[in-house]
């Protein structure tokens, strides 16, 4: 007999505040709440987050690895957007 | 042993049996997430009795560690409500047993944060705040099942029916209560009633189940009258150190 | 998020091509130590090969909950009922980690459960022993536990990315289950006559199948090549055994307990110790599923899954009424 499936969830963990909320892992569960309890009890346990998001995985789009040369490599040449492109005369102060 | 001793007593073997019994489903439990879960709140349970245990063992002057009260005091000695002591059964009855329990410490170490006994006041306050995630998790699955499936709401229903006498006790006072409560060392029982059943009531209707009728029968573990699984619960959970008198682990 | 769109094997000769600019981009990486994620392009034999190993992982971290936890309701202390509580629980959370390492790939939990349930997979043998007294609480964390970090520290460096961040997690906390079980051996051994006793049957008993826990020698190795190229494995099976014995006789002389091995020898020449042979046939007749608790772990995992669907199935029931 084939068993119910509960769906998978992604967990983010944001370990102090003023931090970002990071990626731990996953985890099944069945509704939201359930997903934050159980996100609580595997991945915070030694007092690792101030805050947790629990997302289901079927909600998050990633790009796509074939694309990636498109998407992101075009930033390369863009050097400019450097502060160390621009060379400052050092008498010149705070800029 | 001193009333206020032995009023803590009561408190720490509540604790100290639940998390015994939650203990055995840690590697059985019907999804890996709910293993941590009832591990979690067995911790919490250990942890509180462990700092109630070693407190009355201070007042009481002879000596005894936390782990000569656990492990040496024999089964009519023990102080839980009997409710703690009800077998666990299906997963049913093991989160309608806690959930019932969860509601009560929560109003109870709720009210304790203000005991007159401020060791007591700090205890409580940690507990407080464990039972808090106990009740949203013990009340959650009480939903869950309830407003499940047939199969589950009938195996719910039942629990309840079965659990619901030992409920009485909670809020009968006796006289070691009644001293606590002079003292302003603990509330009095009936204040923690009305908190208790809006709390319980609001999950049960959520959960689609009936508050059973009140039962005419009271049993009093708080005064060291047990059943038969006690003896079994402790025979188990005792052995070790029965057998190796005085050794150190 | 997970779901493949993997590319076929090639059936046209520009697909081929295509299939080895792949491998080779594939290869380059990994050899850059580079990590390989999700939705990245791999040998459709590197995925198949992760997802056996890391849920074989997961099982045995699953199955590895039910020897210790077998003391939880006797521990003969409040702090020892704590601490193992505390250290089963977390072997049940690296058995999540894991089966979320291996979902990343495209398995479904409940399909590589159905695998373990089945017998159709494996999981570490060393879980097929049994647990009779309180010292193996002790010998099982110094020993398999001890053995299980030197094989999980290379692999927070394997090269598929979610595997590796689930290692690291796992190492973090792992290093408690090793000190636990040393101390308490320790407590034993330092104890009453009897004690002592309990303390040195469990190193006897644990001994040699925490050295087969390492696997086959080198010599009879079959995934050995493939894993190595891949940066799935990271050191031989006999190299961390090596290691491991090396480490470990110190501590069992501290110990004041004796290894079971009448050939044990230091070696002054290599600088490491000689050991006798494993009796491998007792390591395949407990693999093929003779070893002593065997069809007693499977069966209390089945049982467990058994018994809490009707829980399963409520709590998805119940959140199906609250999205209609």
């Amino acid at each position: 007999m084939s068993d119910v499936r509960w769906p998978l969830w992604e967990v983010f963990v944001r370990s102090r505040s003023g931090l970002e909320h990071r990626h731990v892992g996953s985890l099944h569960a069945t509704d939201a709440r359930m997903a934050v309890e159980h996100a609580r009890d595997l991945y915070t346990r030694r007092e690792e987050g101030v805050s947790l998001w629990v997302v289901r995985s079927s909600e998050i789009t990633a790009s796509d690895p074939a694309e990636a040369d498109a998407l992101f490599a075009p930033a390369r040449d863009k050097v400019y957007r450097h502060p160390s492109f621009y060379d400052i005369p050092p008498e010149v102060k705070t800029l | 042993m001193s009333a206020r001793a032995e009023f803590l007593l009561r408190l720490a073997d509540t604790s100290l049996i639940l998390a015994q019994q939650l203990g055995a489903w840690v590697g059985h439990a019907p999804a890996i997430e709910e293993d941590l879960g009832l591990a979690n709140v067995a911790l919490d349970l250990l942890g509180q009795a462990r700092l109630l245990l070693t407190y009355a063992g201070e007042l009481e002057g002879r000596g005894r560690t936390e782990d000569a009260l656990a492990f040496l005091r024999d089964p009519e000695e023990y102080r839980n409500l009997a409710l703690a002591e009800r077998p666990n059964g299906d997963f049913a009855q093991t989160i309608v047993r806690q959930f019932l329990l969860d509601a009560y410490q929560h109003e109870l170490f709720g009210a304790l944060t203000s005991s007159s006994d401020a060791r007591l006041a700090a205890i409580a306050a940690n507990a407080a705040r464990e039972t808090r995630y106990h009740v949203r998790y013990s009340g959650g699955w009480v939903v869950r099942l309830g407003d499940g499936t047939e199969d589950s709401h009938a195996r719910v229903a039942r629990a309840l029916s079965a659990l619901w006498p030992y409920t009485a006790e909670l809020f009968d006072p006796d006289p070691l209560d009644e001293s606590m409560a002079r003292e302003g060392v603990a509330p009095p029982l009936a204040d923690l009633e009305p908190g208790w059943r809006a709390a319980v009531g609001t999950v049960l209707s959520e959960a689609r189940l009936e508050l059973p009728p009140t039962a005419a029968y009271r049993w009093y573990g708080k005064r060291g009258e047990h059943g038969e699984t006690l003896g079994h619960l402790l025979a188990e959970m005792q052995y070790l150190q029965r057998a190796y008198p005085g050794a150190t682990w | 998020m997970y779901s493949q769109g993997l590319d076929q094997p090639g059936e046209s000769p520009a697909a081929a091509e295509r299939d080895a600019a792949h491998e080779a981009h594939f290869l380059a990486r990994v050899a850059a130590e580079e990590k390989i994620e999700p939705k990245d392009w791999m040998p459709e034999g590197y995925r198949r090969t992760l997802i056996r190993q890391i849920s074989q992982h997961a099982h045995s971290e699953i199955v590895g909950m039910l020897p210790e936890g077998n003391w939880i309701t006797r521990a003969p202390t409040l702090e020892r009922k704590a601490i193992l509580i505390a250290k089963v629980q977390d072997e049940g959370g690296h058995g999540a980690y894991l089966y979320g390492a291996a979902e990343t790939l495209g398995a479904a939990r409940e399909e590589l459960i159905e695998q373990l349930l089945s017998g159709a997979a494996k999981y570490s043998s060393i879980f097929n022993y049994p647990t009779p007294t309180w010292a193996d609480v002790g010998a099982i964390g110094w020993l398999v536990d001890g053995a299980a970090i030197m094989n999980q520290i290379p692999l927070c460096r394997c090269s598929y990315g979610p595997y590796a961040r689930a290692m690291v997690r796992i190492c973090r906390e792992e290093s408690f289950h090793q000190r636990q079980g040393f101390d308490i051996m320790l407590k034993l051994a330092r104890g009453s006559g009897a004690q002592r006793r309990m303390a040195q049957g469990a190193l006897d008993r644990w001994w040699w199948p925490s050295l087969m826990m390492f696997g086959p020698s080198d010599a009879d190795s079959t995934h050995t090549g493939e894993s190595v190229r891949w940066k799935i494995k990271r050191f031989t099976n006999d190299e961390l055994r090596q290691k491991f014995v090396d480490l470990t006789v110190p501590q069992s002389e501290y110990l004041g307990l004796e290894v079971p091995d009448p050939e044990l020898a230091w070696d002054e020449a290599s600088g490491h110790y000689r050991f006798g042979s494993i009796d491998w046939r007792e390591f395949h007749e407990v693999l093929r599923g003779n070893g002593p608790c065997n069809r007693e772990r499977l069966a209390a995992r089945r049982a467990a899954h058994d018994e809490g669907r009707w829980v399963r199935e409520a709590a998805a029931a119940h959140a199906a009424k609250a999205r209609a």
